[in-house]
């Protein structure tokens, strides 16, 4: 684990679970704290384990070793129905033959509870939903059959709340309004969220800790700005956002690694490489497209000294209001993205023009290049 | 031609008012000759109206007491074969065990079998095993080929129910009890009465297989089946509008508070 938790009374910690069916392991033995309160994501393409540790955590899946706490307390063998978590489904799972008010009632009902409308109408109110109470679930559109099953959820007030892909199908714009609603409610209401998705987006939006998951284990854990600037894999740097990686020989160290790369030197801070090193050895050098600048090969002398360049060929743009993105086939790499705010548009930079790229050698990340270098960069598309 | 004009329109609705008749006038028949007052002992000719059935309609010696054991049987039966219907189309669907496709195919062959042969092989069975014929074989053969029906019907609700349904009421407090009898129960609910239904319309009016295995006890099929060849009560009649009458008004109450529910459902 990259990162030191206190443990408080209410965190969920996971020691040595892992989930094998027959001779598949669906999750590799993993170990990892959410902290009480906090808004946690578990973000991976599908089939990379997520759903089931969560169900584990949930109770819905037998963990095949390890344990499960809750707190102090060992939940690994309570049946889902004997712990304080609450499941919010990918589907929503809404009783079909029950109303709003008995769906959102449900839970408290079983626990013997008989007066229940204050709290149910107090709930459908914090999802905004007080007018639809009598309403069936089919009666109501996706947006807000979502509240509901938030709302059926939380009324129990959970130790943990567990949200499965709860975004997955709806449509982008309620999506992205969905997103704030759940970030609203979980900062008002003060529950650990988990959440699983395969949308790193969504991910970095709500999450205070993500965790990268990759076939079965946790490939990075930290802060969204964390893991996007400081990945410390080509998967998690690929699987968040865009990343270009360059392939280089070290043949300088000291505070700045030179590296020989694409027939250039480049430069990156030491303490920003997460590979062995040594002179001689060989490392992955990334950059994001947004950081790195685009000049006209005819304005090469107005760059700065000190600045990492790469001279290559524009071989696609796109235009897409706020920026433009551009493809640059460089002796560097193939496909390199570069990503230009839309202040001053230089008329030049269109296909076929050649240019240098530079960006801040403190931009530059360092990845071992034992592993591929493709990892994570199609699953994005594919998931789901 | 205004008249053809007029026909090409409404055919669809010409259409179905015939395919309705055709359906309804046996029934209507069944109904008008339950009025009747024969001459002799055959109901084939209106003579005159007449309530003297519908006073008496035990007055014909064992006609009710063969209706009550066919409403036992059909009873007995229908519950039989639902609880056990019910079970094997959870397994089947539900569970992943060996030789599950084979009774999956299985359970369609009384469906398929020519019901004479099945009776007959039931027979010797029930002989072969030394049983002695009467309600009980009957109760036992009912159950047998009302299942495959109850098994259908079940099977089709309990595929479109979605498990996350039951994991999501374990999920909200609920334990395996409360989940079957909260949830899993009342989604299915609808394909176990249809089921039902079918297996008491099968049992209560099968003749061939009752007939094979009853030994000296007399179904009101067999009671029907009997005395149409000595000459037709017209009790008998009687007892077929009633079971008529009933049924449809089971229907319409059905619907009566299916559409109250959706009207309640919606205020």
């Amino acid at each position: 684990m990259t990162q030191q938790q206190q443990t408080a009374g209410g965190d969920v910690r996971l020691a040595g679970i892992s989930k094998t069916y027959g001779s598949f392991t669906a999750v590799h033995p993993l170990d990892l704290t959410v902290p009480q309160g906090s808004f946690f994501a578990l973000l991976g393409a599908s089939g990379c384990g997520k759903t089931t540790t969560l169900r584990m955590i949930a109770g819905l899946e037998e963990a095949t070793t390890g344990t499960v706490f809750l707190g102090d307390k060992d939940i690994t063998d309570l049946p889902p129905y004997k712990r304080p978590v609450n499941t919010v489904f990918q589907s929503y799972a809404l009783f079909p033959h029950l109303d709003i008010t008995e769906n959102v009632a449900f839970g408290l009902r079983r626990r013997g509870i008989k007066s229940v409308k204050k709290q149910v109408d107090a709930m459908l109110e914090l999802v905004q939903l007080g007018d639809f109470a009598r309403r069936k679930p089919h009666q109501l559109s996706g947006g807000q059959q979502q509240r509901v099953a938030v709302a059926r959820a939380l009324i129990n007030h959970p130790q943990v709340l567990l949200l499965d892909e709860p975004l997955g199908a709806l449509d982008l714009k309620l999506r992205r309004q969905m997103q704030l609603e759940l970030k609203r409610i979980q900062t008002e209401v003060g529950i650990t969220f988990v959440h699983v998705t395969h949308d790193q987006e969504e991910a970095m939006t709500m999450a205070d800790t993500v965790a990268v998951m990759n076939g079965g284990r946790v490939e990075q854990l930290g802060a969204p700005a964390d893991l996007y600037e400081n990945p410390s894999t080509t998967f998690v740097a690929n699987f968040l956002g865009t990343s270009n990686l360059i392939g280089g020989e070290i043949v300088s160290t000291g505070e700045n690694l030179v590296v020989a790369a694409g027939g250039g030197k480049l430069s990156l801070p030491r303490q920003r490489c997460s590979a062995s090193t040594a002179a001689g050895g060989r490392l992955l050098l990334g950059i994001r497209p947004e950081k790195i600048s685009l000049a006209h090969a005819d304005d090469a002398g107005d760059i700065p000294a000190g600045r990492n360049r790469a001279t290559g060929r524009i071989t696609d743009s796109s235009f897409i209001g706020v920026s433009t993105q551009y493809v640059v086939e460089s002796p560097a790499g193939t496909a390199l993205q570069v990503y230009e705010q839309n202040i001053e548009r230089d008329t030049r930079l269109v296909p076929g023009a050649e240019v240098v790229l530079h960006w801040n050698p403190a931009h530059t990340f360092g990845l071992d290049a034992a592993q591929d270098i493709d990892a994570g960069a199609t699953s994005v598309e594919d998931a789901e | 031609m205004p008249v053809l004009r007029w026909i090409r329109r409404n055919l669809v609705v010409i259409a179905g008012l015939l395919t309705l008749a055709y359906m309804i006038l046996p029934n209507i028949v069944v109904m008008v000759f339950s009025f009747n007052k024969p001459k002799g002992r055959f109901n084939y000719a209106w003579q005159q109206f007449s309530l003297d059935a519908w006073k008496d309609p035990c007055g014909v010696a064992d006609l009710c007491g063969s209706l009550s054991l066919s409403l036992q049987i059909a009873f007995w039966a229908t519950l039989g074969a639902t609880a056990l219907g019910t079970m094997i189309a959870f397994a089947l669907v539900r569970y992943r065990f060996r030789a599950r496709g084979a009774i999956n195919s299985l359970i369609f062959l009384p469906m398929a079998m020519p019901e004479v042969v099945m009776a007959a092989s039931l027979l010797t069975l029930f002989l072969n095993m030394g049983a002695e014929l009467g309600f009980w074989t009957v109760l036992i053969a009912h159950i047998m080929f009302c299942l495959s029906f109850v098994v259908t019907a079940v099977k089709a609700r309990v595929m479109s129910m979605d498990p996350r349904l039951e994991e999501a009421a374990r999920d909200l407090y609920a334990g395996p009890v409360q989940t079957f009898v909260r949830v899993t129960l009342p989604i299915a609910a609808p394909g176990i009465a249809a089921g039902a239904l079918l297996a008491f319309a099968l049992s209560f009016d099968d003749f061939i297989i009752t007939n094979f295995n009853a030994g000296s006890t007399v179904t009101f099929p067999m009671f029907v089946w009997g005395s149409a060849q000595r000459g037709t009560p017209v009790q008998i009649n009687v007892i077929g509008t009633a079971m008529f009458v009933i049924a449809v008004l089971m229907v319409l109450v059905g619907q009566l508070i299916a559409s109250r529910r959706k009207s309640n459902a919606r205020n």
